[in-house]
Formats: structure tokens, C-alpha cells, sequence
């Protein structure tokens, strides 16, 4: 049973003065637990649209969308918000860490949504994902005191302490030099494996997509596979998507 | 049950961590609420001091509700029934009816002796207890007692306008009045002296109505009988105002008419509220400060919302339901107005009980009264509903982000 299935989905967007603009069209996908997926495209193409839509925090237009075999529709706005607490870990390009915040309060925000044993042992679960990823000893420092690698460490230990089925990530590695970026999704790779959960990366980078074990392209809304050997050939640079 | 109870503590330490993230910012913003909370504290609090105020005033003129007067006169000839049998009559009544708090009052005039020359003054003669029924306060000396109807020289009490015509004796010294208004001119012994304020420039002089055969001349009192008073309990007042006044007319005759009504104050105007006024422009104070407090803090929830839109878009992609967020931003403005009512509510405290203001404040009231609970409770009620109210718009707005609109921000 897949994780989560999309069959022919659409999403249209209404223009003021204009007709409709498709922004995906008929986009099948099937994620497993343990998957690992990679979709590069251009700007525009609608990656982060078909991200929302994995996601649970956009709707699309037409088509079925099915979480755990459950379609979509049938889920009421709290249930899914719900689910996309306790399924899904989002990885954002620009970190996205509350301001202000400890690293600590940070990892510890997406369990005061939890209920039960997440939510009462909450701090000790945040300081064990923080010294998962390294940062133990940066427990207290707020954003402005990390750097970007540490940052995006403590947004993958946020995306991760609640134990999430799916990890989505966008451009992980977007706002992080070369060498930084390689061990951030080094570390992400690891943790996902570990945990079992599928992790779909949206990328610019050949390289990070090259660590994915199934590659996709997004072209104009058209979901397509890549690949494999395409993909090493293009982290090996000289190929253009 | 679970859910329900992780989400209530979940949204109380949620709104506590905004707290305490942007303290400056709800620090400014709830100084607003906090004075405004303790200003409509303290202004209900001093109505209820002006009014207590009030009341002893209203009670040391008319008499402790419910006061009871019972007057008799011939109204064929305009002339009083003998004293002594309207005495008589009263006290049986009294009596029969177990009141325990009487007092003949007898308003007339007479002349005193000072340094300066023989003054004009008003004389006022009564019982014993007309001092509890009337509230009466003294500034020097005490109040009559029962030994006194035995002294030979009538003890009187003057008012200080008076005692300072007189030099202000010591009462250790036992300092006496000459009176001159009865058969004899009569030596009566200062015992206490009542306040005057700085418009009372009238010398009055009070004694006990054992003494009126002596102060009062027997012309004067032929035509002129003591209204009698009492002071009965208000839920019993009018059955037992009418059978005094029976019990009365039945004594003293049919020739003679009998009249009691209540004097105190709360039968003035048409039996309404008689601090009606006075609650509602406290009232409407109290709400025009409330209103400035809670715009000034609605204004600037408001423009934080708006700031905060990107971390509201945030939180939903970890799992924030619309309904937690709602309840997350309202509850935010609720524990910092709730915090900030606290505040309030104390500064009034210290405005009102610290012995700087107190000693200023209570200068006219007798029985002083505690801080009133109500004026508390309806601050800390008052902001607790402000922050709910303030809290509901940003609480809207934040519901209504789109999430992904928000996380790009």
C-alpha cells in the first residue's frame, strides 16, 4: 500500500484578467515508505505547487490525492492538518526557524502539537533530535547565532521529531554553500533511512537529486521520470537538465 | 479527551513562549490595559469610598435606614400635647414593639455666652441614642451616655466653630457654657466637640432632652413637642411605622394628630436608587477609560499579526489546526491582559490602601470601607474580556492565512 498515491492531478489557478493558468497537469505518483525520491525543474515549473499538494497544504484542482489509502476529499481541514503534523516533516530552502526561539524551542514547536507521550516529554525528544544532528551543544542559540548549515540542521531535527512517514523537502540545500549542502543532505539521507521514512526532494542541485534513488523532472506542469544514469552524468556536470 | 487536554495546555505554553519572545512589544502594549484596568479599578473603587462617604453624610443629616418619624400636634389649635404624654405614648409604643433605638429630638434656638459677647446659636436636644442613629462623629471629647442625664450641669456638646469662640478649652478641664435661653440662665459642661467644616460658622449647641426644662423656655414648649425618632430595621419599617403611630394616636386622644414617615435617605426621590447618578457617571467614566485602553491594545494586535503571518504559516505546516491557531492568538492576548489586569488591579490596591492616599482619601468617611471585591472583580473580568475581544480579530485574520502564502511572506 503506497504511502501516498496521486492519479491525473491538476492545479489551476484563477488569473484576474485571463484564463486559467495549469500549473500541473495530470501528475501520477506513487510514494512508498523508505522511498527516495528526487524532482528537479525549473523555476515555475510547479515544483512547490506539487510539494504543497504532497504535502496536504494545497488542494488540487482535479484528480485524487490518497494518504494511506484514504482519498484526500473525505478528509475534513482539521484531520488533515492533523495527519500533516503527525505524517509529514517539511524541509524548507530558507530554513524557516521561528525568530527569537532557542534552536530547543524551535525542534520542540511541532511537538506542542502532538498529543500523549510526544507532547509531555516534548523537551527531552527535541535535545535527543539536536544531538542527533550534531547540535547538542547549541541547544539554547537562537538562529541569529547559527550558521546556515546549523540552521538547516536544526530544520531537518524539527522536521523529524515527530517521527514522519513522508520528509518533503525544498531545496534543502538551496541557501547553503557546496561542501555545507553535501552534509547536510548527507545527514538527511542518513536520518531518513534510519527512520524508514520516504523523502522527496525538490532540487536545482543534480547533485543533491543524484542521492535520490528514483529521479523525477517537472517540465511545464508535466510530471515525468529521469534517468538514473542522466542524473549522475548531469552531478558530473557538463549535461543540462 | 487527550487531544482536547495537550491542545488547551499546548496553546497556554505556546501563547506563554509569545509572551515572553516579544515581551517589549506586549510590555507597551499591555502598559495600556494595565492602567486603564487600574484606573477603572480605582474609579469604581472610589465610587464606592465617595459613596460610603456619602451615605454617612446622608446619615448623620436624616438618620441610619430606616429611620422613622413620628410627629403629633393639635391641628385645631396648632399646639403640642403635653411631653410627658407623648413620651409616655412613645415609649409604650417602643416598648410593645421591642425598638431598641429611640430618641426624642427637639430643634430650637438659644443664646450663649462666649468671650466675644453673647452669640445667637441653634440648639439641638435629644437622647442618648441619637448618636448611633445619626452617625454623629466628634472631633474632641465623647458622645452623651446615660449617666449624663444625671449631672446636675447639663452636659452639652458644641460644635468647633463654637469651642473656638470659646478659646478651644481642654475637655480635661471640664470647660462650661453659659446658656441663657431657658427660665434661668443654665451652666452646662462642655463634654464633646463635633467638626465644623470651614462654611459651618453657625454655633450649635447639642444636649440631652432630659435637660429641656431647663434650657427651654415653658412658654416655647407649650407650642412646640420633640418629633420622636427611631430606628428599626427597613424590612420592618412600614408595618411597625404604622402601629407606633396607631399605638400613638390612641393614647394621646382623638384631638390630637399623629404622623410617621421615614426620613432617611432611602425613601428620597421616587424610591429609585438615590446613588444612581453618581454610579453612572462612574460607570461611564470606567468605560471611556476601558475603551482607549482596548483600542490602543486592538490597534496594535492587529499590526503584530500582520508581522506574524510567515510563523502562523509555519506552525500550520507543522500540524497547527486553524482552530489552534485561533485559539493560540486569543489566547495570547487573553493571559497577557489577564496578566496585565492582575497588574492593574494591584497598582489600584497601592493607590487606594498606601497611607500616603488612604490618609488623604478617607479624610471624610467614618467606616472606611475595604477595597471593594467588586471593583477587583470587575477588573480582572474587564481584562480578561478586553484581551478576549482585542484577541478575536488578530485571531481571525491569523485563522484566515493561507499557509502557503504565509510561509513565503
Amino acid at each position: 500500500m503506497p504511502l501516498l498515491r496521486l492519479r491525473g492531478v491538476t492545479r489551476q489557478v484563477t488569473l484576474p484578467d485571463g484564463p486559467p493558468l495549469e500549473i500541473l497537469r495530470g501528475v501520477d505518483l506513487d510514494v512508498e515508505m523508505g522511498d527516495h525520491l528526487s524532482i528537479v525543474g525549473r523555476s515555475g515549473s510547479g515544483k512547490s505547487t506539487l510539494l504543497n499538494i504532497l504535502g496536504l497544504i494545497d488542494e488540487p484542482t482535479s484528480g485524487l490525492v490518497e494518504i494511506d489509502d484514504t482519498p484526500l476529499a473525505r478528509l475534513s481541514s482539521g484531520e488533515r492538518d492533523r495527519r500533516r503534523g503527525r505524517d509529514i516533516g517539511f524541509i524548507f530552502q530558507q530554513f524557516n526557524l521561528l525568530p527569537g526561539r532557542t534552536a530547543l524551542d524551535n525542534v520542540m514547536t511541532p511537538l506542542l502539537y502532538a498529543t500523549g507521550r510526544q507532547f509531555w516529554q516534548r523537551r527531552r525528544l527535541a535535545t535527543e533530535m539536536l544531538d542527533r544532528v550534531g547540535l547538542a551543544g547549541r541547544l539554547a542559540s537562537t538562529p541569529d547565532q547559527l550558521s546556515g548549515g546549523e540552521q538547516q540542521r536544526v530544520a531537518i531535527a524539527r522536521a523529524l521529531v515527530r517521527g514522519p512517514r513522508l520528509i518533503l523537502a525544498d531545496e534543502p540545500t538551496g541557501a547553503l554553500d557546496v561542501e555545507t549542502g553535501a552534509s547536510v543532505m548527507e545527514l538527511l539521507d542518513g536520518v531518513a533511512e534510519s527512520s524508514g521514512a520516504a523523502l522527496i526532494t525538490i532540487t536545482h542541485d543534480p547533485n543533491v537529486a543524484a542521492l535520490a534513488r528514483r529521479h523525477y523532472r517537472l517540465e511545464r506542469g508535466v510530471l515525468g521520470p529521469v534517468d538514473a544514469v542522466r542524473v549522475a552524468a548531469l552531478a558530473a556536470g557538463g549535461v543540462t537538465l | 479527551m487527550t487531544r482536547w487536554w495537550t491542545g488547551l495546555v499546548g496553546s497556554v505554553v505556546e501563547a506563554w513562549s509569545e509572551l515572553r519572545i516579544h515581551r517589549t512589544r506586549v510590555l507597551m502594549s499591555l502598559i495600556g490595559v494595565g492602567v486603564a484596568v487600574a484606573a477603572l479599578t480605582t474609579v469604581v473603587a472610589g465610587g464606592a469610598i465617595v459613596e460610603q462617604s456619602q451615605v454617612e453624610q446622608y446619615e448623620r443629616s436624616s438618620g441610619r435606614p430606616a429611620l422613622v418619624v413620628v410627629t403629633a400636634y393639635d391641628p385645631v389649635t396648632g399646639g403640642a400635647p403635653a411631653a410627658e404624654d407623648l413620651g409616655q405614648a412613645f415609649s409604650t409604643a417602643a416598648e410593645r414593639y421591642s425598638i431598641t433605638w429611640t430618641s426624642r429630638v427637639y430643634n430650637t434656638g438659644t443664646q450663649v455666652q462666649t468671650p466675644h459677647g453673647v452669640l445667637e446659636s441653634s440648639m439641638l436636644l435629644v437622647d442618648a441614642d441619637y448618636g448611633t442613629m445619626h452617625r454623629v462623629s466628634l472631633a474632641e471629647g465623647e458622645w452623651f451616655t446615660d449617666r449624663d442625664e444625671l449631672r446636675l450641669a447639663p452636659a452639652v456638646i458644641i460644635n468647633e466653630y463654637l469651642w473656638n469662640q470659646l478659646g478651644s478649652p481642654a475637655l480635661q478641664t471640664h470647660p462650661t457654657l453659659d446658656l441663657l435661653s431657658g427660665e434661668q440662665p443654665v451652666t452646662g459642661v462642655i463634654v464633646g466637640i463635633t467638626p465644623s467644616s470651614i462654611y459651618d460658622t453657625w454655633p450649635t449647641v447639642t444636649a440631652l432632652y432630659s435637660a429641656v426644662d431647663r434650657l427651654v423656655a415653658n412658654s416655647e414648649q407649650q407650642y412646640v413637642s420633640p418629633s420622636l425618632e427611631m430606628w428599626v430595621p427597613p424590612e420592618n419599617a412600614e408595618p411597625l411605622q404604622e402601629a407606633v403611630r396607631r399605638d400613638i394616636a390612641g393614647a394621646l386622644g382623638d384631638d390630637i394628630q399623629v404622623d410617621a414617615y421615614r426620613q432617611d435617605y432611602q425613601t428620597w426621590g421616587d424610591g429609585g436608587d438615590p446613588f444612581l447618578v453618581l454610579k453612572l457617571m462612574i460607570g461611564g467614566v470606567a468605560v471611556l477609560i476601558l475603551l482607549l485602553g482596548a483600542l490602543g491594545l486592538l490597534n496594535i494586535a492587529l499590526v503584530t499579526v500582520k508581522y506574524r503571518i510567515r510563523e502562523i504559516g509555519i506552525r500550520r505546516s507543522f500540524g497547527a489546526t486553524a482552530g489552534r491557531v485561533f485559539f493560540s492568538v486569543m489566547m495570547e492576548s487573553v493571559v497577557a491582559t489577564t496578566v496585565a489586569g492582575i497588574a492593574g488591579v494591584a497598582l489600584s490596591v497601592l493607590v487606594l490602601k498606601n497611607p500616603l492616599t488612604a490618609e488623604y482619601l478617607f479624610a471624610f468617611v467614618e467606616d472606611v470601607p475595604p477595597f471593594p471585591v467588586e471593583a477587583a472583580i470587575i477588573g480582572l473580568v474587564t481584562a480578561v474580556g478586553v484581551g478576549a475581544l482585542a484577541g478575536l480579530f488578530p485571531a481571525l485574520v491569523a485563522v484566515r492565512v493561507k499557509v502557503i502564502d504565509a510561509i513565503r511572506y
